[in-house]
């Protein structure tokens, strides 16, 4: 192992989104980079929904339409709250969407990953797989100045040393960078891919030529927890899953797969999976603590990215994308530091977070602040009182049953008061509207 | 009820690719009289179902379908109830899609 005895300009932990983007990024600047994957090849730890947002990817590959595996690109959208026999939803579709470069892709992580790997090759990127990183070794006065793994041979260094591990973050937390994530501000999700031929789910869902179409829904599918259901559609298969915070989990002993057993069951979903074969069942953490949860970002020779620093957009389920932009701006405010011959410290670091404060990442997880708090404090209310209300008001409403309408109407809005009484209603939309703000 | 959904589970996990590190659980269960809430609740919380009680009324672990989630180690390393690593390089899960 020769190699290993060189010092590298950065030392990247991880090969999923945020450590490709950034591993990328310092090696086509011309970084000598090294990047550890503890998977048997890139992708095969991680899970993703996955919705995919060209924005940020193009701004790191910007021809990557050419070859990347893209599975559909998304022209519509179900937003779907959902009781136990039925849901209410607001759609959205539009022929905007079938644009040149479209705007955002349903993808398969492990066949994505392995993709951008190759890229990050081709920039000079030296990437070792099936190597678990197991510690950061730091000099005397404590700058982290390489890492050891599980592989033989010593301790492999280099000038600045790029976190992107993921959400669990074991190496961080264990080398006291940062906090192990609080049940509260993590979620477990399972997931499931279901696979129908191209045509049967185009007939589906009413889509064409790589049109893609995704569903998320709230209601009482997460038993009052915290929680959300998805179901996208890929070229060939349907990912399908639900998410729910951890404490919820652990307060209420729910078992995961039993939520998603009950969710491929409910009238609305079964038909949209019927006759799939299913060929993979995987369980993944998400960050939900927002804003708020962000740790330290950097300190003398190393930087943390993508989930491993929390960065995930839980209200509008976006995080590859955080984690994408914020690999490559760890990487960019490197290669800056790098061509003023800076030394990696702290106070030269710093500039990542500057970086950062100015970009969509910070400014949206900001916006969103209050917003994890109020969700775990008022679960109850949100995702299950609500929900079967508002199926009842859409019943009441639809059913054509000879009770004038004016009683209809009045016997929606006592459910209502009766179910979370009238000041409950009031703070409940003041709270929810000031988290949006 | 318990049987079927252990039953569920198992047939889920056996789509999954899996290299196990045989001799080398990457997840430990601290020796316990009796388990705390946490830890009895991942007996169901877990998405795998590796924890199990047993006769005794102790909690106990067999990795092999872990998928590393790590929900048991947000919940249970800090007490110290559970010890958590990584699989070695190449080992544990090994997903398809993901
Ligand atoms: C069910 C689910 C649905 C989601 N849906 C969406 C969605 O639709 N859209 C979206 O934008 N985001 C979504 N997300 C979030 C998105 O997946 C993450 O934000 C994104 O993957 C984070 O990228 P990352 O690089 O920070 O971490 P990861 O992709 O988790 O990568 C971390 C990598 O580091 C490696 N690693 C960790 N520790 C070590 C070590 N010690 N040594 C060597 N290697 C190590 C891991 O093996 C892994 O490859 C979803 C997440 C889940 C779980
Ligand atoms: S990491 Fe996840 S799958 Fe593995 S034992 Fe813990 S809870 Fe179960």
């Amino acid at each position: 192992m020769d190699m290993i005895a060189e010092k590298f300009d950065a030392i990247v932990i991880g090969a999923g989104m945020s450590g490709n983007a950034a591993a990328y990024t310092m090696a086509s600047h011309g970084l000598k980079v090294l990047q550890f994957e503890r998977g048997e090849y890139p992708g095969s730890k991680n899970v993703q929904g996955a919705i995919m947002y060209a924005n940020m990817l193009e701004k790191i590959i910007p021809d990557f339409r050419d070859d990347a595996p893209l599975e559909r690109h998304l022209v519509e959208q179900r937003l779907w709250v959902m009781d136990d026999t039925s849901h209410t939803g607001m759609h959205y579709r539009s022929e905007d969407f079938n644009e040149a470069k479209p705007n955002r892709y349903t993808i398969i992580r492990a066949q994505f990953d392995k993709w951008f790997s190759r890229k990050v090759r081709a920039a000079g990127a030296t990437v070792l797989c099936e190597t678990t990183v197991t510690e950061l070794v730091r000099d005397a006065k404590d700058k982290v100045v390489g890492v050891r793994t599980d592989r033989a041979g010593g301790a492999i260094f280099a000038d600045v040393v790029i976190l992107a591990e993921g959400v669990s973050g074991l190496l961080g937390t264990r080398a006291g960078l940062r906090e192990m994530p609080k049940p509260q501000s993590v979620a477990l999700a399972v997931k499931e891919m279901h696979f129908l031929p191209e045509d049967v789910i185009e007939q589906r869902f009413g889509l064409k030529g790589g049109e893609g179409c995704v569903i998320e829904a709230v209601g009482t599918i997460s038993r009052g927890m915290a929680g959300l259901g998805f179901l996208y559609t890929n070229k060939e298969s349907i990912s399908l899953g639900i998410g729910c915070l951890v404490s919820d989990f652990a307060a209420t002993m729910q078992s995961p797969y039993a939520l998603l057993d009950a969710l491929k069951d409910h009238p609305s979903i079964r038909p949209l999976i019927a006759g799939s074969e299913v060929k993979e069942y995987a369980a993944h953490l998400i960050p939900e603590g927002g804003y708020k949860a962000i740790p330290q970002l950097f300190g003398d020779g190393w930087v943390v990215v993508g989930d491993a620093a929390q960065l995930n957009n839980a209200v509008h389920r976006e995080g590859s994308n955080l984690a994408m932009t914020s690999g490559r701006i760890a990487a960019e405010a490197i290669v800056q530091v790098k061509r003023r011959n800076g030394p990696m410290t702290k106070q030269n670091l710093v500039l990542y977070k500057t970086m950062l404060n100015k970009s969509f990442v910070v400014k949206d997880l900001k916006k969103y602040k209050d917003m994890p708090a109020l969700l775990h404090t008022n679960s109850r209310n949100f995702f299950t009182t609500y929900p079967q209300l508002m199926s009842q008001a859409a019943q009441n409403f639809m059913r054509v049953d000879g009770t004038p309408k004016i009683e209809k109407e009045k016997a929606t809005a006592a459910a209502m008061i009766k179910a979370r009484s009238r000041w409950g209603l009031v703070s409940d939309a003041v709270r929810l509207a000031l988290a949006w703000r | 009820m318990t049987v079927a959904v252990t039953l569920r589970v198992e047939e889920k996990l056996y789509q999954n690719r899996y290299l196990v590190d045989s001799g080398r659980p990457h997840i430990k269960v601290r020796p316990h009289e009796r388990p705390s809430a946490n830890l009895l609740g991942l007996t169901r919380v877990c998405p795998a179902q590796c924890y199990e009680l047993n006769d005794q009324g102790q909690v106990e672990i067999t990795a092999d379908g872990c998928m590393e989630c790590g929900t048991c180690r947000v919940l249970c390393e800090a007490s110290g109830e559970i010890e958590w690593n990584y699989p070695r390089g190449g080992f544990g899960i090994l997903f398809k899609f993901g």
